[in-house]
């Protein structure tokens, strides 16, 4: 029980600790890549520190829907965060909730953040929500159908038994196509989700453009810094799970001091690999008119529907 | 327990007609069918969970001079448990009621209202009980009539009488098929008793089960509103009153699925081929699909929460197709639970979708409108009916941790588990029909952000909107009623699943108790705990606590901060709500995206001034999306009949002498046949 807690507590501090550094890393590999200097790494945590001292202004128009948003969007987006593997791969959260629980805990946030766009009443609010709701809608199926695919190749669909087993070896299938399908539509779903390009732009200054963005345009101060940490948390959240579900080697499969710490090194190592080629991919595609994101997505339903094709023929 | 009974159907009948033996003050009447009412429910909710934990089944008989009809009764943990969904709903209604009915004072009769109330619940509670397919029939018509009295009490409007005749011809097609099934089921036992229809004297040969399977499916899919059947639902559900909606949507379309899993389980054995569960999982799926799509497009918020119950009952058949699917192949503990998947999601739903029309009904009580992009801004003014809605959104949209998301996740898990089945091409369906589900949870959760928010935040969009008032107390109560039970019945599964199991069980013949539970009750792990697992009162309890840390950092971080309050910046001009995004921009997206679905019309007329045509004096924005299966399927069938009637009125000519001919030629015939 105490070791439960103590490994808890653990989780909840490298993904608070890590989310943020993910962001800058994104940040100065494309700024790399553009040829310019870019901001340090670390500029994120100053960001969110200058936030958190920031005055709050909240409009007039709002209800106390806008003020709770930020707390929901934090608390599930962490607490999702709990269902994933990060350092070690027996999370004493797993009994809490599979795959399934993740995805209906992201899309708790996206509800009340939807909620929030509208409660401002300026358009571009009104307009963010409208195209999440869409972008949330044409993610979940393909994300569904891949999660599927996983958990027919590891008989489970929590994701510590997933990682856990395939960590050891555990019989891990000798065919890898249907888990290469199904990882190419979870990065899709991930960018998708996370609001990177070529679907969303978070870097973006035109409203008219914007998705995420458009909706928590009206937060500012402390509001405005839990939301950019949910938002980083989110895509810890996905690196996390791309990274452990796909190649979980490295993680510490038990509990003892020396093979946490090598864990905590080697989920830097991967998630800051996985940030570099999201910069990477940011540097290289422009972002998609909202109607061609249908395309992308479609193709991301039906890469996890050929995983689950793959799997039961190359069964069978 | 027989005194509960007594007491039960005693409150109801005194309900019955108690309102027209008092003075004819509105408050008076609606006492005294509300009072009533609440007694009846109260003794249904004991007598419901007395059924469910206690071993023995309650049966009672009294026979009549009608042969072939005997008023049998027998509380099963089945019927039990259809008792405490349809008298928990009923009790919230009824409480409700209590206020909602002032507003129909002189519009309306309050004690036919009343009266009519009781006697619905009162027959819907007695087709869950019933024991004999004759009885059951009679049980069954009298809650199509008195609901479709209901749906007319403002029968003053076209479309209400529109509405209700719509409901009436397809509800007694529905009926039509019923009865053919019944007699089907008739033939084999040689009795209307449901005893012996359980343990018929010679079984029916394999043609008439399949004959049996197929009008009950579609009989019984017209009350469920299974697509296409479901024409009738948008028309009747929003005309009704929006208590007697909330009971319609809520538990009406419930006693189908009774209905169903009495004749698939009970009386055919659960002995039938895999196709009959593929089946009903196809029309689940496409039910639960086009329903949310319909509803997306829907602004007038009672017609929205109607398609929203065909999408539920899609969600219902998905569970139960799945787990007739398990049964077929003999996978008992699969089956098992889908079907208590299935049964959860029946009572979730039984009370989220009365909630939320309960809720449209204090909006329309508040602003005497149903369209939500008249609303606005609604949740300063009516902070109560705004938390309940908003609780009754979050419970639908299968959000976490309220009940939607649980029974969605048993359903998930039930569609996941496919890979034990022998067939491919069933493994491969059940994925995506898996995928379905999922596309449908977060389009409802895109529409009921767009109905919480459109009607709930920002400015008001209307004068009604701007002057509406909390409702009063009765009616807040109904409704926190069933919010509570909301979120109770999804952080506290552990309750809730045994009392399934107990139904389950004799259905497909195992218990699966010992294997949905794990650690302690504190989560769900369906028969395999390594396959899966959740426990919702853990995700709510860390829920709040990281909600806390969240707090938490930000007092640690920038400590305690005023905040300021200054208006949205309307990029230099003050905001009106007329800048806002509407419900129609809201979907616009999802329009587009699926516009195979919807084949939607748009008509922009601008008038531009004379002077210049650069300044539009008016313009008229038309929208409307193709109704596929009314025009389709519905108008070539009504056109269809309206010809044959043409033809055959011929025979009819108004002659006395022709049918005096008739006659007599029929004489002579039935003499010649007699020979």
């Amino acid at each position: 029980m105490l070791q439960a807690i103590i490994l808890v507590i653990a989780q909840v501090t490298v993904l608070l600790t890590v989310s943020p550094f993910l962001v800058g890393l994104i940040r100065k590999v494309k700024a790399r890549l553009q040829l310019r200097r870019g901001a340090s790494v670390f500029q994120p945590y100053a960001d969110l520190a200058k936030l958190f001292r920031k005055q709050p202004v909240l409009s007039t128009t709002t209800s106390w829907i806008f003020t709770v948003t930020p707390y929901i969007v934090f608390a599930s987006t962490l607490t999702a965060g709990l269902l994933v593997p990060t350092f070690i791969s027996q999370n004493p959260m797993n009994f809490a909730g599979n795959i399934i629980a993740l995805v209906y805990l992201l899309a708790l946030g996206t509800f009340f953040l939807i909620l929030a766009g509208l409660d401002a009443g300026s358009a571009f609010g009104g307009m963010g929500s409208s195209r999440e709701a869409i972008v949330a809608s044409l993610t979940e199926p393909a994300m569904i159908l891949s999660i599927f695919a996983i958990a027919l190749t590891n008989g489970s669909t929590n994701l510590s038994t997933i990682v856990h087993k395939t960590a050891l070896l555990d019989g891990v299938a000798t065919d890898p196509s249907p888990q290469l399908m199904a990882l190419a539509s979870l990065f899709l779903v991930a960018l998708a989700e996370t609001g990177r390009v070529p679907i969303d732009n978070p870097a973006t200054h035109l409203e008219l453009t914007m998705i995420h963005e458009a909706m928590i345009l009206e937060y500012s101060g402390r509001y405005l810094a839990l939301l950019e940490w949910a938002a980083s948390l989110k895509l810890a959240v996905f690196l996390s799970l791309i990274a452990n579900v796909f190649a979980p080697w490295g993680i510490a499969t038990t509990a003892a001091p020396a093979a946490m710490m090598i864990g905590v090194l080697v989920y830097l190592a991967k998630t800051a690999a996985l940030a570099t080629v999201i910069g990477m991919i940011e540097c290289m595609f422009a972002k998609l008119r909202l109607f061609r994101v249908t395309d992308l997505l479609g193709v991301a339903f039906i890469l996890g529907l050929l995983g689950l094709l793959f799997f039961y023929t190359l069964r069978s | 327990m027989l005194n509960l009974l007594w007491i039960l159907l005693g409150s109801y009948v005194v309900g019955i007609l108690l309102p027209f033996c008092l003075p004819r003050r509105a408050e008076v009447q609606s006492l005294s069918a509300g009072v009533p009412a609440v007694v009846a429910t109260s003794a249904g909710v004991v007598l419901g969970l007395l059924g469910l934990t206690s071993s023995g089944f309650i049966t009672g008989s009294l026979a009549s001079t009608i042969p072939l009809l005997a008023f049998a009764i027998r509380i099963d943990p089945l019927a039990a448990f259809f008792l405490l969904t349809i008298s928990l709903a009923g009790l919230a209604a009824s409480i409700y009621a209590l206020g909602y009915v002032r507003h129909f004072d002189g519009r309306a009769s309050v004690s036919t209202i009343g009266s009519l109330f009781n006697g619905f619940l009162c027959s819907m509670t007695l087709v869950v009980l019933a024991d004999n397919g004759f009885f059951f029939l009679i049980a069954w018509e009298l809650m199509s009539l008195l609901s479709y009295f209901l749906v007319v009490t403002e029968h003053e409007k076209t479309e209400v009488r529109y509405a209700g005749l719509f409901y009436l011809i397809m509800t007694h097609v529905g009926t039509a098929f019923i009865i053919v099934a019944f007699l089907i089921l008739f033939q084999g036992a040689g009795s209307f008793s449901f005893e012996i229809f359980r343990h018929p004297n010679q079984s029916l040969p394999e043609g008439m089960r399949t004959l049996a399977f197929l009008m009950a499916l579609i009989g019984f899919g017209t009350k469920a509103g299974i697509v296409p059947l479901h024409v009738w639902l948008p028309y009747a559900h929003p005309a009704a009153p929006s208590h007697i909606s909330a009971l319609m949507s809520g538990v009406m379309i419930k006693t189908a699925i009774y209905a169903l899993i009495r004749v698939y389980f009970d009386f055919l054995g659960g002995q039938f081929p895999w196709w009959w569960g593929f089946t009903v999982l196809f029309l689940g799926a496409t039910s639960a699909l086009l329903g949310v799509m319909y509803a997306l497009m829907e602004h007038d918020l009672k017609r929205l929460l109607a398609f929203h119950s065909v999408e539920n009952i899609g969600i219902i058949l998905l569970g139960i197709g799945s787990g007739m699917i398990f049964h077929s192949y003999g996978l008992k503990e699969l089956a098992a639970l889908g079907l208590v998947a299935g049964l959860y999601h029946t009572i979730n739903h039984a009370m989220f979708k009365a909630l939320l029309f309960l809720g449209a009904g204090s909006l329309l009580y508040a602003t005497h409108v149903r369209n939500i992009e008249e609303y606005g801004g609604l949740l300063r003014r009516m902070p109560w009916t705004g938390i309940c809605f908003l609780i009754g959104a979050v419970s639908i949209s299968a959000l976490p941790p309220t009940n939607g998301f649980v029974s969605e996740w048993l359903i998930f898990q039930s569609l996941f588990l496919s890979y034990q089945l022998p067939t491919a091409f069933l493994k491969l369906m059940l994925p995506i029909a898996a995928a379905i589900l999922a596309l449908t949870g977060v389009l409802a959760l895109a529409c009921f952000a767009k109905a919480f928010g459109i009607s709930f935040l920002a400015l008001p969009r209307s004068t009604h909107a701007r002057h509406a008032e909390e409702v009063p107390a009765p009616m807040r109560v109904g409704m926190g009623i069933l919010a509570v039970f909301c979120v109770v019945l999804g952080v506290a599964p552990m309750v809730i699943l045994p009392l399934l199991d107990q139904v389950v069980a004799p259905l497909a013949g195992i218990s699966i108790q010992g294997k949905v539970l794990a650690m302690d009750g504190w989560a769900l792990a369906p028969v395999n705990v390594d396959f899966s697992s959740l426990s919702t009162p853990t995700l709510a309890l860390l829920l709040m606590a990281l909600a806390l840390l969240g707090w938490g950092l930000a007092v640690t971080f920038g400590g305690h901060r005023r905040k300021r309050r200054y208006k949205t910046w309307g990029c230099g001009i003050n905001l009106t709500p007329r800048m806002e995004y509407t419900a129609t921009g809201f979907v616009q997206p999802i329009k587009r995206v699926f516009s195979t679905v919807y084949q939607p019309t748009v008509k922009l007329e601008t008038e531009f001034l004379d002077e210049s045509r650069y300044f539009a004096k008016r313009r008229r924005f038309e929208f409307h999306i193709e109704p596929i299966f009314e025009k389709y399927l519905y108008d070539p069938l009504v056109a269809f009949f309206t010809t044959l009637a043409d033809r055959l009125r011929v025979i009819q000519a108004g002659s006395l002498h022709l049918y005096l001919t008739y006659i007599f030629v029929t004489l002579i015939l039935l003499l010649l046949l007699a020979v």
